[in-house]
């Protein structure tokens, strides 16, 4: 993309084997075109809507409002010393943005075919971009999100400066698995069809509706670190803590979802990269 | 110098089923299990080996031992028919799918151009869809900021660059699409009948921007039906047959020999066909239209015409269909002409004849069109070639009136009349008002 001096690029085509490397400066040289995708979609998504943007905040807001009804009056589930409705709401946002990242993401091989099968570019770019879309829908939440910690009487501790790290997290999580479905779903449509299924029971077992201790308070201790697995479980508490600061503390055990976080998202990275070479002939 | 592009032993197979859309776990599971018993069955069957493709040949080459040179500013051309291996290559060397064997290098900034308009998105207006465009053709912001004045100059959309484009007509979309794509500023660039887009003016200015392009110094490699756009163009050509490259050189000596060796007016070869798929019980072999017009790929609008589609098959195989689905140039599919729709579903078919299809008129309005070919038996998909031919419509008096629509892709008959609200069931033209 860039202007370089000309005839100095040299581009070899040839077979490639097994586990391909990742092109990192090419990556960079499409940043442009990851924008694009982004913008479109963004650009896209409330277009024909009468409330636009504004389904970014009801939403999370309505969600929030029916679990406080069922699982905290209806239910009885409380939620530490955090009044349910933050609780739940500020659980939703990371999961929201980890969901439909998910969602999008994995199938975006397979909705922008036209692209893929007539265009080069690092193809890694196509989910990475879905994901990033809901970033957006995410910072409006997150605007209201502040407007209820402010209405509760609740101000941030300096735990919010790692906020974004948090951030960052849940959408490596949601890259990591949508780099997975994707080249699945290039090759097998049954993706589509687990992908709905998948989310609603991943919702179950991240600690959202409920405080993650409930399942510590159960679970032999031996057995804890299982939970943890679950990239989203220190993804979310890590969240919550970073905006409730004092009234939350940090379980250790969390960090062992950042390691997954991680895992998922190399290990997605490289099996997307090996069946990268056939997606043109396959989507 | 060092050329500009360099293909060495170039190969791209295809595992046959790979040409299959939807393929879901449970079917790899299965044939897993299926592919045993098949190839047990092809063998003992008396007609194994009788047909050039086989079901039972797992693999297919879409392309084999092609290596060719292009010297850098030298426009190439790549000719052959349907299914030769064109758009294979142009596709493994715009790095969009990879070869199975050999290599190339390419030196310099390379872009491909194998469809026009790729990825513009409805929803957004003309002025960002450029911008889109760009982007996924590898322009810059800033570039495609710089050029965009000159883009919708081009297209001819000034009145409209703030509407969606779904709002533009198919001209439009087609002309603004070129125009993104003829401002790029490559070294190299792959082009793929991209040229007989829009109407024939439009033709001509994009055939005078590739001159433009190719004068300026630019490695261009062309692959188009149209010979006069090669003759013009290209200096050099090579001809591909089967996936392999059967001639090569001067441009108008392969032109010559293209032409020699694939008549124009013979029926499309099908046989040889591998990108095909289905059970194989009976073999598409070739297609041709008769109508006014001698050419087998050429109709004409509005006038008596059949379409020819040649078979071979086991014996009395029964309940057969075929449908003929056409596609404009953007792969939309405008016309389906099936056996199954008008209730004609063949029994005992001879082992070897022709599906005749006849037009009273012949319905597609004026431009180029794929056709894709499905057979089926029980509804089963038999035999299945995408993009089995290319024919071209010209204009015809559909309606007898000198005047046909220059939108849309199908005529059909109809009639008109006015009927009064006091006399609804009247169907006795009204008196005129007194």
């Amino acid at each position: 993309m860039s202007t370089e001096t000309p005839s100095k690029q040299i581009t070899v085509i040839r077979p490639t084997k097994g586990w391909v490397r990742i092109h990192l400066r090419e990556l960079w040289e499409y940043r442009e075109l990851l924008f694009f995708l982004i913008w479109r979609d963004v650009k896209v998504r409330y277009k024909q809507t009468v409330l636009g943007i504004g389904w970014a905040v009801i939403q999370p807001l309505l969600m929030a409002l029916l679990f406080t009804v069922v699982f905290n009056q209806l239910a009885n589930i409380q939620s530490r010393n955090v009044e349910f409705i933050l609780f739940a709401y500020m659980g939703l946002l990371p999961w929201n943005l980890f969901a439909k990242g998910l969602t999008d993401g994995s199938r975006s091989l397979v909705t922008n075919e036209r692209l893929v099968t007539k265009v080069y570019f690092p193809r890694l770019i196509l989910p990475s971009a879905a994901v990033l879309a809901g970033l957006v829908d995410f910072v409006i939440g997150l605007g209201v999100g502040f407007g209820l910690l402010l209405y509760f009487g609740r101000w941030p501790t300096i735990a919010v400066l790692l906020l974004p790290l948090f951030v960052g997290l849940t959408a490596i999580a949601a890259m990591g698995i949508a780099f997975w479905l994707s080249a699945i779903d290039a090759r097998y449509r049954d993706v589509r069809y687990t992908v709905p299924f998948l989310t609603q029971m991943w919702f179950f077992v991240t600690p959202i509706v409920y405080p993650a201790e409930l399942v510590l308070q159960r679970v032999p201790e031996a057995w804890r670190w299982l939970f943890s697995l679950n990239p989203m479980v220190g993804v979310v508490e890590g969240f919550r803590w970073a905006l409730f600061g004092e009234s939350w503390d940090l379980e250790p055990l969390w960090w062992l979802s950042v390691v997954a976080v991680v895992g998922i998202f190399v290990s997605g990275i490289l099996y997307f990269r090996r069946t990268e070479r056939i997606f043109a002939d396959m989507v | 110098m060092d050329p500009a592009i360099r293909v060495e032993g170039l190969g791209k197979r295809y595992r046959i089923g790979e040409f299959e859309p939807y393929a879901t776990l449970r079917d790899a599971i299965a044939s897993r299990f299926s592919m045993r018993t098949k190839k047990a069955h092809e063998r003992g069957s008396p007609n194994a080996g009788a047909a050039p493709v086989q079901a039972s040949a797992d693999y297919i080459w879409a392309l084999r031992n092609v290596s060719l040179t292009v010297e850098q500013g030298q426009a190439v051309g790549l000719i052959g028919p349907n299914g030769a291996g064109k758009t294979t290559l142009l596709k493994i060397l715009s790095r969009i799918t990879e070869p199975t064997e050999g290599w190339a290098a390419i030196r310099g900034r390379v872009r491909s151009l194998l469809e026009v308009g790729t990825g513009f998105h409805m929803e957004l207006t003309g002025r960002e869809n450029v911008y889109l465009n760009g982007a996924i053709l590898g322009m810059t912001r800033a570039e495609s900021e710089s050029k965009f004045e000159e883009i919708v100059d081009f297209a001819e959309v000034r009145d409209f660059i703030d509407t969606p484009v779904k709002r533009y007509s198919d001209g439009m979309r087609v002309r603004l699409g070129f125009a993104v794509a003829a401002h790029l500023q490559p070294e190299v660039i792959l082009v793929d009948e991209v040229l007989a887009v829009g109407d024939a003016a439009f033709q001509r200015k994009c055939l005078g921007k590739m001159g433009e392009v190719v004068s300026e110094g630019r490695t261009v490699v062309l692959v188009s039906h149209n010979m006069a756009a090669i003759q013009n163009l290209c200096t050099v050509a090579y001809g591909l047959s089967h996936g392999r490259v059967f001639a090569s050189g001067d441009a108008s000596d392969v032109i010559a020999q293209y032409l020699e060796s694939h008549d124009r007016s013979l029926p499309v070869p099908l046989a040889s066909r591998t990108d095909r798929r289905g059970s194989g019980k009976i073999r598409l072999t070739s297609f041709s239209i008769a109508g006014a017009i001698s050419s087998p790929t050429t109709a004409q609008c509005g006038v008596p015409t059949s379409i020819e589609i040649a078979y071979r098959g086991e014996p009395a195989l029964r309940n057969v269909d075929i449908d003929m689905l056409f596609f404009n140039r953007f792969g939309e599919c405008v016309l389906v002409v099936g056996t199954s729709f008008v209730g004609k579903d063949f029994e005992k078919l001879p082992r070897q004849g022709a599906f005749v299809c006849r037009f009273e008129k012949f319905p597609l309005l004026p431009g180029v069109y794929n056709v894709n070919l499905n057979c089926g038996i029980n509804s089963i998909a038999a035999d299945v070639i995408k993009n089995a031919a290319t024919i071209q419509v010209v204009e015809g008096d559909y309606y007898r009136s000198g005047k046909i629509p220059s939108r849309g892709y199908v005529a059909v008959p109809y009639d008109w009349e006015v009927t009064s609200p006091s006399e609804p069931s009247q169907t006795e033209p009204p008196v005129p008002s007194s």
